[in-house]
Order: C-alpha cells, then sequence, then structure tokens
C-alpha cells in the first residue's frame, strides 16, 4: 500500500508543529488517544476575542497517516471561528489525504483533536465568566 | 538515493548460484521424479536424491529423514498434525509457547477445537522458554512438544539441545520449527535430539514454495498421518509430484549456507553490532529486544520510545525493514510476539526489526544508522510522548482517553 502524495508531504513538511502554553486562557488543548493504542494528538488553538482561531499547533506520535491528518487540521482550522471548526469532519480529511479504509481511524482522532481542543477553550472561557460574574455580584 | 534490504527474515533473494542450479530442471530436465521408468525421470530423481542429501548435511540428518514441502507453513501442518492424529491413542496433549510463528499456533489452536489439549507456555522478557517450563508442562499424555529453534521478530535462540534431551528423557516427541535458523547457526538432529524439524528454502537463499520436514527414523521412529493424500510420494507423507526445480534450489541454497556459516555467522554478527552500536551512540531511549546474547547473527530488533513503528518505515523509505506495529500488520493489532514478551503494548508499536543477510554490507549498515538517525530525530520533535518525556513525565502513567 503506497501512500499518498499528500500524506508524504504532511509527513516530510509538517504543519504547525509545536506547543503552546496549555494553561493560557486564549488556549484550547485536545489531547486524543493513547500510546498503547499507537496513536496520540495533542492539538492546541489560541483563540482571539471574536472566537476565531487565529493559530493551531500540533504533536503526534503515529503512523504517517496519523500525522498527516493531525497536520492538515491544524491548516484548516486555523482563520475560522469556533464554530466553523466544529464543522470540520473526519470524511473530508479521508479525502483530501485519500486514505485508504484501513486508515480512516486517523482522521476520526483528528476531528475528535479538533472538538477536544475547542471544548477546552469553551470551557475555560465559561469559567472565565462564571468567575467575573462572582465578582460582579460580590 | 539507494535502496537496502534488512528484511531476511522475510524472505531472501534467490542466490544466482542458486538460480544456475535450478534452471536445467525448468528446461531439459522436466522430468516428474515419479516416472521410474524413464530417463527424465531418473535425471529428476538423482536431482531430488542429492538435494535430499545437501539438507539432510545441514542438520546432521540422513537424507531418508527428509519429506519435501512447498514451505514452512505446510511443514509445521505436517510435523504438528501429523504426530496428532497419528498419537492420539496414546495422548492429546502437546506443548508449545505464545510467540511461536502463526504455522505453528493455528494448527495448534484447531487442534484445541478436535479435543486435544495445548499448554501455551509464557516466554520471559527476552523471549526465551526454560527447560523447566517445559519439564513442568509434560504430563502422562502429551504426545508433542513444539517449539521454534529461532524466533522470526526478535531472534531468540531457544535451549534446544536441554529441551531435546528432557523429551527424550519422558519419552515425547520434540518438534523444531528451524526455519529462521536453518544454515544460519549449527543444528544438530543428534546431539540436540529433535524428531521433527522444519525449514523452508526462500529463508535461505532459495526459492519460495518449497522447504522440507526431517522426520527421524531411528530411535524413535516418528510416524506421521499425512495431511495431503494422494500418489503416496514422499513416503506417503506428502503426495503430490515434487516441485523438481525447487527441491534442487531448496538443495543448493542449504549447501552453499552450509559452506558459508563459519564466516557468513561472524561477519553478518559483526554489522548487526555495529548497527546497534550506531543507533545506540546516537540516539537516547532505545532497548533492544530479545536475547542480548543466545540470538541469530542477523536478527535486531530495536524500540525507539515516543515514535510509531510505521512512521519510522516512512521516514526510511529506501530501506526496507519490518515493524511490530499495528498499522503494519493486517489484523491493526500490535506484534503478538513483542506483546508476548510482556514488554507493554506501546514497546511493540515502537519497534522496527533489522534483519541482516548475504547481501548486507557495511555501506548499508552506515547509510542505515545515519537514516534512522535522522528520521526518529524529525519523529521526536513532533511527539507529545516525547515531550511528556523531556519534561520529566512518565507517558506510560499518564492518564489517556482510549478509543
Amino acid at each position: 500500500m503506497a501512500y499518498s502524495d499528500k500524506v508524504v508531504d504532511h509527513y516530510q513538511h509538517p504543519r504547525n508543529v509545536g506547543s503552546m502554553n496549555q494553561s493560557a486562557p486564549d488556549v484550547g488543548t485536545g489531547i486524543v488517544g493513547a500510546p498503547e493504542c499507537g496513536d496520540v494528538m495533542k492539538l492546541q488553538i489560541q483563540v482571539d476575542d471574536d472566537n476565531r482561531i487565529i493559530d493551531a499547533k500540533f504533536k503526534t506520535f503515529g503512523c504517517g497517516s496519523a500525522i498527516a491528518s493531525s497536520s492538515l487540521a491544524t491548516e484548516w482550522v486555523k482563520g475560522r471561528t469556533l464554530d466553523q471548526a466544529l464543522q470540520i469532519r473526519n470524511t473530508e480529511i479521508v479525502k483530501e489525504l485519500a486514505l485508504p479504509p484501513v486508515k480512516i481511524h486517523c482522521s476520526v482522532l483528528a476531528e475528535d483533536a479538533v472538538r477536544a481542543a475547542i471544548a477546552d477553550v469553551k470551557k475555560k472561557r465559561e469559567r472565565a465568566e462564571a468567575d467575573k460574574e462572582t465578582v460582579s455580584t460580590k | 538515493m539507494r535502496a537496502v534490504y534488512l528484511d531476511n527474515n522475510a524472505t531472501t533473494p534467490v542466490e544466482p548460484r542458486v538460480l544456475e542450479a535450478m534452471l536445467p530442471y525448468y528446461r531439459e530436465h522436466f522430468g516428474n521424479a515419479a516416472s521410474r521408468n524413464h530417463r527424465y525421470g531418473w535425471i529428476a530423481e538423482e536431482a531430488v536424491d542429492k538435494a535430499r542429501e545437501q539438507v539432510a548435511k545441514v542438520i546432521g540428518a540422513s537424507s531418508k529423514e527428509i519429506i519435501w514441502t512447498s514451505g514452512a507453513t505446510e511443514g509445521n501442518n505436517t510435523a504438528i498434525l501429523g504426530v496428532a492424529r497419528m498419537y492420539a491413542e496414546k495422548g492429546k496433549h502437546m506443548v508449545t509457547c505464545k510467540i511461536e510463528h502463526k504455522a505453528v499456533i493455528d494448527p495448534c489452536k484447531f487442534l484445541e477445537t478436535q479435543g486435544y489439549e495445548v499448554t501455551w507456555l509464557d516466554p520471559d522478557q527476552t523471549g526465551c522458554v526454560s527447560v523447566d517450563q517445559v519439564r513442568d508442562a509434560i504430563r502422562e499424555d502429551t504426545i508433542l512438544v513444539s517449539l521454534m529453534f529461532a524466533n522470526n521478530e526478535i531472534g531468540t535462540i531457544h535451549p534446544i539441545p536441554e529441551i531435546g534431551s528432557l523429551c527424550k528423557e519422558k519419552g515425547v516427541l520434540f518438534h523444531t520449527d528451524a526455519t529462521q535458523a536453518f544454515g544460519k547457526i549449527p543444528i544438530d538432529v543428534e546431539a540436540m535430539g529433535i524428531d521433527l524439524l522444519t525449514m523452508s528454502a526462500h529463508k535461505i537463499y532459495g526459492p519460495k514454495g518449497a522447504g522440507a520436514v526431517y522426520v527421524r527414523r531411528r530411535k524413535p521412529r516418528v510416524r506421521l498421518q499425512p495431511i495431503i493424500y494422494g500418489g503416496g510420494h514422499e513416503r506417503g507423507i506428502r503426495s503430490g509430484t515434487l516441485n523438481v526445480p525447487g527441491v534442487v534450489g531448496c538443495g543448493a541454497a542449504a549447501e552453499i549456507a552450509l559452506q558459508e556459516m563459519p564466516t557468513e555467522s561472524v561477519r553478518i554478527a559483526r554489522l548487526r553490532d555495529r548497527l546497534w552500536a550506531g543507533l545506540n551512540e546516537q540516539l537516547s531511549d532505545i532497548t533492544m529486544n530479545g536475547h542480548p546474547e543466545h540470538r541469530l547473527p542477523n536478527t535486531l530488533n530495536v524500540s525507539f520510545l515516543y515514535i510509531e513503528g510505521e512512521s519510522l518505515m516512512m521516514g526510511i523509505s529506501d530501506i526496507a525493514v519490518s515493524s511490530g506495529s499495528a498499522c503494519t500488520s493486517a489484523s491493526l493489532e500490535p506484534s503478538y510476539v513483542l506483546k508476548g514478551l510482556g514488554l507493554g503494548e506501546d514497546l511493540a508499536h515502537s519497534s522496527i526489526r533489522f534483519s541482516l543477510g548475504r547481501f548486507t554490507t557495511q555501506e548499508d549498515i552506515d547509510y542505515t544508522i545515519d537514516q534512522v538517525v535522522e528520521a526518529v530525530n524529525h519523529l521526536r520533535e513532533m511527539s507529545p510522548l516525547y515531550e511528556m518525556a523531556q519534561a520529566g513525565v512518565d507517558p506510560s502513567t499518564a492518564e489517556w482517553q482510549r478509543h
């Protein structure tokens, strides 16, 4: 089974490899998978006050298709609002990277990582709002 | 860019001298070795007998004890199912090990569905089963012990002579799958107490689709019920017209392997050790799988912590190796051999097997070291596990959201 050119390109030149400060209020972090399953993806987004993703980073332990899926996901989320980023479907990743059926789980993991990162930053914001309200009612 | 082949435990190229020996038996000497009444048959039979001698000599057997097969899978099935059916009245218990090749595991599993009992021994962390484990497993109704000579994934060599003499003492037949060991390290069926032995031609620079099983004829005389019925070829154990060119190639390959073993095993072991030393010098967090000493001279299995095996193979795409990673197997399960060592599944996912061969050069090894080091560094740069480890967090104790 040969890899598609796009998978090879993302593997050789992964976009947005890196890490952000996990505790920053405008950063959302999604970590999905487990080492004994052979895949771990960490995807992070930085979100501005208008809920727009201004930067994204990833680190992935996994096969070439998992690396390519997460690399592509960081490219796609950049510039989108959180709601727009939630629209990203694993099937689009499969199509873009021409993943074979046996590698579909890699794209699912990437979609999950995006969702987990969005959920994380939303939770942080809700908590911040709640804290603000508590302060104002005092 | 160059191509380096380090997957010789999977298969080997046909040695030019072997191919030369085979060609006449496709062309002018195309006779059926079972044709007893004309020259074409006699020439084929003579070639088959010569090959029998050549294979027998590698393991200190008599040529009459060699039965031709299509390869190791058939050889293992012939031995295991053959003993099970022939000796069913004596007992229905067998002893084997969890990290045998599938060609041993699957016939044993089949026998379990047919009223036989199998004891599956756990190897230690180096892949070795001890004589004491085998002794404890043998019962009154045990008819066969089947243990591989050397493991295909990690190269660990079992204490075969000790297990052989234990089996003699207990009156139990002893089969060994010697597919990876045959022609690479010394084997003597007499001194080692082996009753049945499987070999394959394509692992020793012979053709695919040819192999043999050794079946002891004296002390004791081993009898097998055939799994293939037909014209009664090969003492009735394996009916079917012989693959004469394949058999000739198998014999020629065996002869060359035996001749070159003293020099080749030293040369190849030196290259293998050079590979390990080079990797170990330039990379942190790598572990060798298998036994450090009792190991095939050509096999090196390494886990590169914090990176996944298939992605590493992708990074060294002009070097042919294999991986215990789930992503490289059809079943999406990581190597059952490495899992069977009890080292944790993450080590299996991160493993690469380098198996060297007759055509491996020092340049190949030095190139491989450079390429692997570069790919491992590239992948660790983007590994969240490596990042955690660098920050002092042990990924194996962290909490994960499993899929």
